[in-house]
């Protein structure tokens, strides 16, 4: 398969030519719209801009976090770290830790009981509800349980976010070809999610996620139900796409993938509560900006 | 993004339509046929009863009431000189006493020929203005030149009739409205029903940044046309049931019921309303999948 050549030679940037035109369907969209709001804001715009920038060298910020689900005990407390813009993190910790429930907060699916949350350098506890589909599009999620819509293709389930974000017909085929090419499904495009196998699932489920070239990659246990050797080539797509400039956080228990990353940041989590070296709950810590998980 | 109420062939793709079932549409069959059989019966009654007020209009009987027959008939022609006189007045003809005589055999028998037994003399008037104030100049006219005239308004004698087909409109009306109420729950009910039959698809959709108006969009392109098509299948077979029914009447031969006949406006009200209910439909879909959608994160 061409376009997987690359992408099992380890260590090599793998062309990711579907992304990029999907990113490019995307980004012509969200272009439209600049022009727009550019037109008028005039000067002011470019201002706006470089402060916007500034703002986005961290691109989430967690502060103090707490989750509760209904009256019971805190599923996560006193969370508080960020995260840099383009940089990697792997998300680890014990079943029932609260991983997947921190990246909900991350992906907007939940709001916290208390605390801060900035995304994109704005306010996300306080979003209104209009505002989250725009937000949202600009994430990409692997979920656990994958979410593919049952009664849809692979195809077609690959093909959502551009739909949704108002991508055209006849620029949504090439990308959703070259996804399910890279994940190797290029036999199994006309299948329903139900008849393919939970690895199989979850490389659809990571196909639509990293079609649109979101901003920030959220994955929880994106590797769970896959072999070893398929494991890390879906690792180097992510590694391509965070090499693209998106920032990606997995969250996973296998311990195998986190050296396969140069320069992953690790989080730890342990009963609700971030792990770090120095007890501040707060990573990466500031003496290591940017150092090989441990 | 477009702001299209219908949606694109693979949005169509996104709530699995094969097993849903179709309900809607024959509810909404059963539903238009009975708005439509509604609508012609209040259409009808409507023109009859304006067919029925333009033929009244206008018109009066005077009674000279005197049993001397020589004085009867003195009235009489100084009723008519009066009446004549009167500028308002556009016709005002005595009834043939012979023809008088004939309409009142059934209830008189023969002896209604007796020339002895004493009819009151009659003379239909046409009026050219129809208002109370010219009926009233022309009736104190005539009193003063006949004081033993007695003068009827057509209109009043037929005003049972005429408050029956009033009541009858106002009933068809207000059926019309009731089903188009019930057809608003009816497809509130079924909206709530899909979107938790969909809940999962909805909530992968809002993760991926779907908006609230593009969820509804969906549900609204999938109501209206179910809506418009029970809609039109109903009103094809009541409009079929209501020709059936005219031409019925019309084998009746009655004058007050041939003026319950339907114009070609009133064909074109019948045939808008599954267009009407539809639009209702889906508007009903759209509001109540946004406010649903409004309690989703
Ligand atoms: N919707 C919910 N309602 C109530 N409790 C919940 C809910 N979701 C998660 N929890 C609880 O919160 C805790 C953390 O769950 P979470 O799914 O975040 O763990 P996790 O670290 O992702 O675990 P795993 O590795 O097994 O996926 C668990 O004790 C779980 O029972
Ligand atoms: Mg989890």
């Amino acid at each position: 398969m061409r376009v997987l050549a690359p992408f099992v030679s380890a260590g090599n940037m793998v062309n990711l030519r579907g992304v990029a035109q999907g990113r490019q369907a995307v980004a012509h969209l969200r272009a439209c719209r600049r022009c727009r709001d550019r037109a008028m804001q005039g000067a002011g715009h470019q201002i706006l801009k470089r402060a916007m920038r500034a703002a986005m060298a961290n691109i989430v910020q967690f502060e103090n976090v707490g989750l509760r689900y209904g009256s019971g005990q805190e599923t996560l407390s006193d969370v508080s770290f960020t995260l840099s813009t383009g940089a990697f993190y792997f998300l680890t910790g014990a079943s029932g830790a609260g991983k997947t429930s921190l990246l909900k907060l991350l992906y907007l699916s939940q709001r916290p009981t208390r605390g801060s949350i900035k995304l994109f350098g704005e306010d996300a506890v306080t979003l209104p509800r209009a505002r989250l589909p725009g937000f949202r599009r600009r994430i990409g999620v692997v979920f656990q349980d994958f979410r593919l819509v049952p009664h849809l293709s692979a195809y077609d389930n690959i093909a959502l976010p551009l739909r949704v974000s108002g991508v055209p017909e006849s620029d949504v085929e090439a990308p959703v070809r070259e996804m399910l090419a890279w994940v190797g499904l290029s036999d199994r495009v006309e299948a329903k999610p139900p008849t393919l196998s939970g690895g199989e699932q979850q490389r659809v489920a990571i196909a639509r996620a990293v079609i649109g070239r979101p901003e920030i990659l959220v994955a929880d246990e994106p590797t769970g139900n896959v072999d070893p050797d398929m494991a890390e080539r879906l690792l180097h797509l992510f590694d391509s796409l965070n090499r693209l400039g998106t920032t990606v956080v997995v969250a996973t228990h296998d311990f195998h993938l986190l050296g396969r990353i140069q320069n992953a940041h690790m989080m730890r989590l342990d009963k609700g509560r971030l792990l770090d070296p120095t007890g501040s709950l707060r990573f990466p810590p500031p003496n290591a900006p940017s150092g090989n998980p441990e | 993004m477009s702001v299209a109420m219908i949606a694109s062939a693979a949005d169509r793709r996104l709530l699995d339509e094969s097993r849903g079932t179709r309900a809607m549409t024959w509810i909404m069959a059963i539903m238009l046929f009975l708005t439509v059989l509604a609508g012609a019966l209040g259409l009808g009654t409507l023109s009859a009863a304006v067919l029925l007020d333009r033929q009244l209009a206008g018109r009066l009987t005077v009674q000279i009431v005197e049993a001397v027959e020589a004085k009867r008939t003195n009235q009489t022609a100084l009723a008519l000189a009066a009446l004549r006189a009167s500028p308002e007045v556009t016709r005002a003809v005595e009834v043939d006493h012979a023809k008088l005589a004939m309409l009142l055999r059934p209830w008189l028998g023969t002896d209604g020929a007796d020339p002895d037994l004493p009819i009151p003399a009659m003379i239909d008037v046409d009026l050219g203005v129809a208002s109370d104030a010219a009926v009233a100049r022309v009736s104190a006219a005539v009193r003063v030149a006949a004081p033993s005239a007695r003068i009827d308004r057509h209109e009043s004698w037929m005003s049972p009739v005429r408050d029956f087909m009033a009541m009858v409109t106002w009933l068809a009306a207000a059926l019309v409205l009731l089903m188009a109420a019930a057809t608003a729950a009816v497809v509130i009910l079924a909206a709530r029903a899909g979107l938790e039959t969909h809940r999962d698809t909805i909530e992968v959709l809002h993760m991926l940044g779907s908006t609230d108006v593009q969820v509804a969009r969906l549900f609204q392109r999938r109501i209206a046309i179910d809506t418009l098509l029970g809609g039109v299948i109903g009103t094809v077979i009541a409009i079929g049931v209501i020709a059936l029914v005219g031409l019925q009447l019309a084998a009746l031969g009655s004058d007050l019921l041939a003026g319950l006949s339907l114009g070609a406006r009133d064909w074109m009200i019948l045939g808008g309303l599954p267009v009407a209910f539809a639009v209702l439909a889906t508007l009903a879909a759209r509001q109540a999948v946004l406010t649903a959608l409004g309690r989703y994160l």
